[in-house]
């Protein structure tokens, strides 16, 4: 069993409804198509008017759900050949973050994403998806070695953020995430980053300075948590809801002020429902980024970079 | 009396010494003693198991020519260098006596075999130390063997492959023993900037100079499970700092939770997923879509 939002109760309801009477059909011998087919209509219509009205903390609840697609979830569907390679050279290797080489269409290409556990277990050795420094430096070194053999990088970032912690902070954890911003703006190969999950902050953002940055439709990408901002700003963290919808940080949002380059739609009710569906959704997305971005050269690639990012901001002169 | 049953072996007043005959009761070849586990395994059985111990996994040392037999494609090696010799550059006792029984022994001319071969159709050079001689260490010519086959990898532009073995410099060639760390690294730094791809596959045990130098730079690591990598060893580092180090320190294992190795590889499997990375890596554009 799923688990379901309160959002989409109405929808869950229904459904239990329409099976319930399936069942009495079959067991009382009593024909009751007709009702059971006006009741379908009617879920068809609900799930139109839910799904495609949610709000931006509807969308929060399903970037979160404990279900939802993660990176190695992607992996699987949509690449071949996958090897995973471990380790920042440096320090240690932080699980939080996997990446390696796969094939994606019978050509290699550089994987690198933000990686939580399905259960605590995981969880714990995943620190939640959430990196220390030497997460980041493993996802550079794996950068730097796609640029050396011209292979396309894709991100997948799906992070509450960067870990904060005591030893994050002794390895550098600020420098490490800088780095990457640094060095990612002039890698000399096509860089495409998705929004998969919740995209939280500097520690998202450390794998996402790309030439094309796509979001799923009910993924998210924020300075801060809305629970965060709210207790920042509110100092109550029980107002995450309102702060959800005024800090815009939803897909449809994001495109709107230009922040992204699209958004990937998603299977009604979100990702966790069908994520074969969603592959196939996100892979023609990445194949019309390959084609645009495999046609520029190493210097307009890193051009490219420059006016994306150099444009974003809003000030008055 | 029951007694006398116990006092049996007391009255035995001499000691039995086993004839050379009787020694060899299991002729020798015929069963390998697992260092790790100490089961008896047959032969035969360990090389079809590619002399992984059946028993308990451990990895047992290969010879270069094993390797080659198990690594690359059937007849495509061709073995480079075998003329270069080892003198004796600090005269030290002996040491042109144990160098040129370790080649008895062996049938190499140094502690690594160098050639070009191909892996799954694919050129490659591959250089394979050989513990078996002087424990793998690295003197002048294991250091020019190594410099020339990166060389004429950089020249065919294909990638080099090496499986390291060796317990660090060799101490008899002193100072030259310490170089040959930087030339291998001179020759390596060439053949990156063509952009060719450098595969090191870490095997047991790859210690001091060699991990220090070539072993730990490819733009892949590689390790056999449980192999022995590291500085400096394990006794050394105890007396220094006066602790009890943990029991995985230093394994393949080890190293890739300290961030040092991209994958930990079974034997069985090393042929296939190095084939893959290698053709993984033939691309010289981005490819288009």
């Amino acid at each position: 069993m799923v688990k379901t939002m309160p959002f989409e109760e109405p929808v869950v309801q229904l459904k239990a409804k329409i099976e319930e009477l399936k069942e009495y059909t079959v067991s009382a011998e009593v024909d009751l198509t007709a009702e059971i087919k006006n009741l379908e209509k009617r879920l068809h219509k609900l799930e139109q008017e839910i799904y495609e009205n949610m709000e931006p903390w509807d969308r929060v609840q399903v970037a979160r759900h404990p279900s939802r697609p993660t990176t190695r979830d992607y992996i699987q569907l949509l690449f071949t050949d996958f090897i995973e390679l471990h380790g920042d050279r440096l320090y240690g290797d932080d699980a939080a973050i996997i990446g390696g080489i796969a094939l994606f269409d019978g050509k290699p290409i550089t994987i690198i994403g933000h990686q939580r556990g399905i259960d605590t277990k995981e969880n714990i050795k995943r620190n939640f998806g959430m990196p220390h420094p030497e997460g980041y430096r493993k996802a550079l070194r794996l950068m730097k070695q796609a640029e050396k053999f011209n292979r396309p990088i894709i991100c997948f970032i799906d992070t509450k953020g960067a870990y904060p912690g005591k030893a994050a902070e002794e390895r550098g954890q600020s420098e490490a995430i800088a780095r990457n911003l640094v060095e990612m703006a002039g890698l000399k190969v096509p860089v495409i980053s998705v929004v998969i999950g919740e995209g939280g902050s500097g520690g998202a953002l450390a794998l996402g300075v790309a030439n094309h940055i796509h979001m799923l439709e009910n993924s998210t990408y924020s300075v801060i948590s809305p629970e965060g901002a709210a207790s920042i700003l509110w100092k109550d963290a029980s107002l995450a809801k309102q702060a959800a919808e005024a800090m815009k940080i939803t897909a449809p949002d994001l495109k709107k002020m230009n922040i992204i380059d699209g958004v990937i739609r998603e299977v009604y009710g979100g990702a966790h429902r069908d994520s074969e569906a969603q592959a196939t959704y996100m892979k023609d997305v990445l194949i019309n980024s390959l084609r645009e971005l495999s046609k520029l050269s190493a210097e307009e690639l890193i051009e490219a970079r420059y006016n994306k990012f150099k444009h974003m901001g809003e000030y008055n002169e | 009396m029951i007694r006398d049953i116990f006092r049996k072996n007391q009255k035995k007043k001499y000691a039995t010494i086993p004839t050379e005959k009787a020694k060899n009761d299991v002729p020798e070849g015929i069963m390998v003693k697992c260092p790790e586990c100490r089961k008896n395994v047959f032969t035969k059985d360990l090389m079809k198991n590619l002399k992984v111990c059946p028993t308990c996994d451990h990895h047992m040392k290969m010879t270069a020519h094993e390797r080659v037999e198990i690594f690359l494609d059937e007849n495509t090696f061709e073995s480079m260098d075998d003329h270069l010799e080892t003198v004796n550059p600090l005269n030290f006792p002996s040491y042109t006596e144990k160098i040129k029984s370790d080649a008895k022994k062996t049938g190499l001319n140094e502690a690594v075999l160098t050639g070009v071969g191909q892996l799954d159709g694919q050129k490659v050079v591959v250089a394979i130390m050989d513990s078996h001689f002087r424990m793998g260490s690295m003197g002048s010519v294991v250091g020019e063997k190594i410099t020339r086959a990166i060389e004429k990898a950089t020249q065919l532009q294909v990638p080099f492959i090496i499986f390291t073995a060796s317990g660090g410099a060799r101490m008899q060639e002193g100072v030259l023993s310490l170089m040959q760390m930087a030339k291998t690294s001179v020759a390596l730094r060439r053949h990156s900037d063509h952009g060719l791809l450098y595969i090191s596959i870490l095997t047991h045990p790859t210690t001091g100079g060699v991990s220090a130098s070539f072993a730990s730079v490819g733009d892949i690591n590689i390790a056999e499970p449980k192999a022995l990598i590291g500085f400096a060893g394990r006794r050394v580092i105890e007396q220094t700092v006066r602790e009890k180090l943990p029991e995985d320190f230093q394994t393949a294992e080890f190293l890739m939770d300290h961030g040092q190795l991209d994958a930990v590889i079974h034997r069985k499997d090393m042929r296939e997923k190095v084939a893959t990375l290698v053709q993984m890596h033939m691309n010289k554009e981005v490819s288009t879509w």
